[in-house]
């Protein structure tokens, strides 16, 4: 029997005793208030260990989520053990595929002992909760920043606090970004992989068809305008596009708010918090939107995308602007085939508001409750080798760099600090020469948006807002005349009852 | 087996009270076996849901920290909630386009096809063919037909007649048809291939006498065809009202129910209940709404089949 084929055994092993030791621990609380349904439990506790043992599975007992555990894998307990890791999302290339099995590779090659299965994920936030309710996450997947903290609270991840502060580098984390992935008291349950700024997303391909310099991209909301009309009329496609479902739509709504000097919650010094989305700058914003779609009719007849399908609209050239996260290009070239030549990328105007700023967010890397401690300290070995790396030492962004150029995947693709200034400028010297993205047409936001405010997504319910807001944009851009403070209020009145509502 | 003969004899109060062994010996063991794999499936993946979904409609839980007890509150919040009378008119109204325009269709084609004299076979086989296409797969389909653009194929042909481009799913007023139409085609070869296996067991008499008598077809098939099939027509009609309150597939393939909710409907909002938030959703809310949902259907059935009770047979 090969060696990978052991490492599936167990990982099937593994995942039927997590199912068991899961259901079990939920009954058990469950049914705890009535003596007499111990004996049930007792009986369910009876079948996981015929599960259990019948799995033939070595695995040892997981702890609950707010183990701290040992610190990560130093080479003194490396009993064999096997995790999951979402990384691709479904659909992407063989060619994605084949650099991760390369990094996967390199990993194990240095931990022998752990044994690396890649599972196919994508976070949205309606599949990420039926996974999480039937457990079929992965040992180590991302979320968006925005979920860290409800996460934390409702002991969703695990505590890996001991484990990621035993890593050379924690203490040069910006402290902004890592404070996503805090509780409280500062414990660390997830670590930032990535960070973000939103931008403008255009197509220079269509800009030059249409008589636009790509070169010049739009500085202001009205040269935005300006050149949708001109290239929804010439190029005969959408000029500017805008997600609207998929909670995307609150998501660039609340993107285009900030851009405008609004907020869509405030907080009080009590720590009070009140749902502010029917702010100037949000019917701002929506207006803005319906002169788009409805004055200049230059927004296309797609008002449905949400992040998937826009960038896959966006890659085939069927639209010339739109707000995206400065990240896209690796999943346009991963899921969407883009050319090259077409991408272009330019800051988000700003308005002259003294509180006007970019949203920018990230991702976190996080570990799955259902996991035993060792899996937990191969978890954070696996964070530290794919994630961190090739972030803080010259040895891991050039291996990380190499994997992906030999397999045609993208190396240079603007991101935002989650170490410091000093720490990024530095992974980005040592991958330089490396650098395979259409780094010219990226240079310019790569400069400058590091002279925009950032400004952090809504702290409170945030996917519920976003839930909210979705139904607001799709009414603007389908409807002439949606009334857009009837319709804010009502959202507002919905989205401070979720932040009112006790948590679960 | 008792004989009734054998039972009458046996004075009231004196029989033998049947032990588990008599109860062995009359093979109760061996029924009970064989019933086992069933009782036990039924049991787990539906029995067993339905008490848990009963429990969770009076709780708050995330699935993973440990439920709260509380009361009545999800139903209140649900009975607040403005997308619940929102989902109910959307639903309503589903089903009310269904009916119109769902309902009489399968019969129309039961009854073309059972009076075609030749290709029959090919023509109740292009009626079903829908039906064994993926219900994913369909809604994909009807997605390109429905492209919004100038060169979406529905938009194409009505540009052939002159006719400018429509918004089909984009459109809170085009949007609902729209839908009902995809699921109309889906759906109407099944209801067609019972209609048809009805019509066969329709007395051929009828017909002659009809004829002799001088009815037309539309006579006929008023006459005739609607009375002999009436208690047919009758269950179809409650399965599909069945149906069309739970419809789920369609708005959450074709628009999520945008734009604007204007496809939110009962079932989809008891999804949103549970997945939209990814901290873990309100499933003491989804729970809830789907008891009301399902205490509904049975009211409605129960006096759906009372009200008819003297129309669903065919004496």
């Amino acid at each position: 029997m090969t060696t990978k084929k052991i490492g599936n055994v167990r990982g099937n092993s593994a995942q039927l005793y997590r199912f068991a030791l899961s259901y079990l621990s939920r009954v058990s609380e469950e049914m705890t208030f009535k003596p007499v349904r111990k004996v049930g439990t007792l009986l369910m506790a009876g079948l996981a260990v015929v599960i259990v043992a019948g799995c033939g599975s070595t695995a040892a007992t997981p702890s609950a989520a707010g183990s701290t555990g040992p610190a990560a894998s130093n080479g003194t307990t490396n009993k064999p053990v096997t995790i999951t890791v979402g990384v691709l999302r479904p659909g992407a290339s063989q060619d994605a595929a084949d650099a991760l099995n390369l990094q996967i590779d390199q990993f194990q090659a240095k931990y022998p002992w752990i044994t690396v299965e890649s599972q196919e994920y994508n976070w949205t936030a309606p599949t990420f909760t039926a996974a999480l309710a039937a457990g079929t996450l992965p040992d180590v997947y991302t979320i968006p920043f925005t979920d860290g903290k409800g996460l934390i609270q409702q002991h969703q991840i695990v505590n890996i606090d001991a484990r990621v502060r035993a890593l050379p580098y924690v203490a040069n984390f910006n402290k902004t970004v890592l404070a996503n992935g805090q509780d409280a008291d500062g414990k660390i349950y997830a670590v930032p992989t990535q960070a973000y700024g939103m931008s403008l997303t255009y197509n220079r391909t269509l800009f030059t068809q249409a008589g636009l310099d790509p070169n010049s991209p739009p500085a202001t909301w009205a040269d935005v305008e300006a050149d949708a009309k001109i290239i929804a009329a010439k190029d005969h496609v959408a000029g500017f596009a805008q997600m609207a479902t998929q909670n995307c739509g609150g998501w660039q709504l609340t993107t285009l708010t900030y851009a405008l000097g609004g907020r869509m919650e405030a907080v009080d010094a009590t720590g009070k918090v009140t749902a502010t989305v029917n702010n100037a700058a949000t019917k701002a914003a929506l207006k803005m939107l319906q002169t788009y779609r409805w004055t200049d009719n230059a927004m296309g007849s797609t008002f449905d995308y949400n992040w998937g399908s826009i960038n896959q609209a966006f890659s085939s050239g069927q639209i010339g602007m739109f707000v995206g996260g400065s990240d896209l290009y690796t999943t346009m070239v991963q899921n969407n085939n883009i050319n090259p030549a077409d991408y272009g990328i330019t800051v988000i105007p700003l308005a002259s508001d003294p509180n006007a700023g970019v949203l920018g967010g990230g991702t976190l890397a996080v570990v799955n409750v259902n996991t035993t401690e060792g899996q937990r300290d191969a978890a954070v070995d696996w964070m530290d080798f794919y994630y961190m790396n090739k972030l803080t030492t010259e040895a891991g962004a050039l291996a990380d760099a190499q994997a992906l150029i030999s397999n045609k995947q993208p190396v240079g693709v603007p991101a935002l600090p989650v170490f410091d200034k000093a720490t990024f400028d530095q992974s980005q010297v040592w991958i330089k020469s490396l650098i395979n993205v259409p780094d010219a047409q990226m240079s310019y936001f790569k400069t400058k948006i590091f002279d925009q405010p950032l400004v952090n997504e809504p702290s409170i319910d945030t996917q519920t807002l976003y839930a909210d807001l979705d139904p607001v944009v799709q009414a603007v851009l389908t409807d002439q005349n949606a009334n857009i403070d009837q319709l804010l209020n009502d959202a507002n009145t919905q989205i401070q009852k979720a932040i009112d509502a006790p948590a679960s | 087996m008792d004989s009734p003969a054998r039972l009458a004899v046996a004075p009231s109060g004196t029989r033998k009270r049947r032990g588990p062994l008599g109860w062995v010996s009359r093979d109760g063991l061996s029924s009970l076996l064989f019933l086992l794999p069933m009782l036990v499936i039924f049991g787990f993946f539906a029995w067993f849901p339905i008490v848990r979904d009963v429990v969770m409609s009076f709780q708050r839980t995330n699935l993973v920290d440990t439920p709260k007890f509380v009361g009545l509150d999800n139903f209140a919040a649900v009975l607040n909630d403005p997308l619940f009378g929102k989902s109910i008119g959307n639903t309503i109204y589903f089903s009310v386009l269904a009916l119109v325009f769902g309902y009489p269709l399968p019969l129309i084609l039961a009854v073309v096809i059972s009076e075609a004299r030749r290709f029959k076979g090919v023509l109740s086989a292009l009626a079903y063919v829908p039906v064994v296409i993926p219900p994913v797969v369909s809604v994909l389909l009807w997605t390109v037909f429905y492209n919004a653009s100038p060169t979406g194929l529905f938009n194409t042909v009505l540009s052939w007649v002159g006719i400018g481009a429509q918004p089909w799913l984009q459109n809170k007023d085009t949007v609902m048809p729209s839908i009902v139409i995809e699921s109309t085609w889906a759906n109407a070869g099944a209801t067609m291939i019972i209609y048809i296996a009805a019509l066969l067991s329709v007395p051929r008499e009828l017909y002659d006498a009809a004829s002799v008598d001088g009815a037309s077809i539309l006579q006929k098939i008023w006459h005739v065809t609607l009375p002999q099939l009436r208690g047919i027509l009758l269950i179809t009609m409650i399965l599909q009202l069945i149906a069309t309150a739970q419809v789920f597939t369609e708005p959450y393939l074709f628009t999520g129910g945008g734009p604007a909710n204007s496809t939110m409907t009962v079932l989809f909002l008891i999804y949103h209940y549970a997945f939209q938030n990814s901290l873990g959703g309100d499933y003491g809310m989804a729970a809830a709404l789907s008891i009301m949902l399902a205490l509904f259907l049975a009211a409605f059935t129960a006096i759906y089949m009372w009200l008819t009770r003297s129309w669903s047979t065919n004496s």
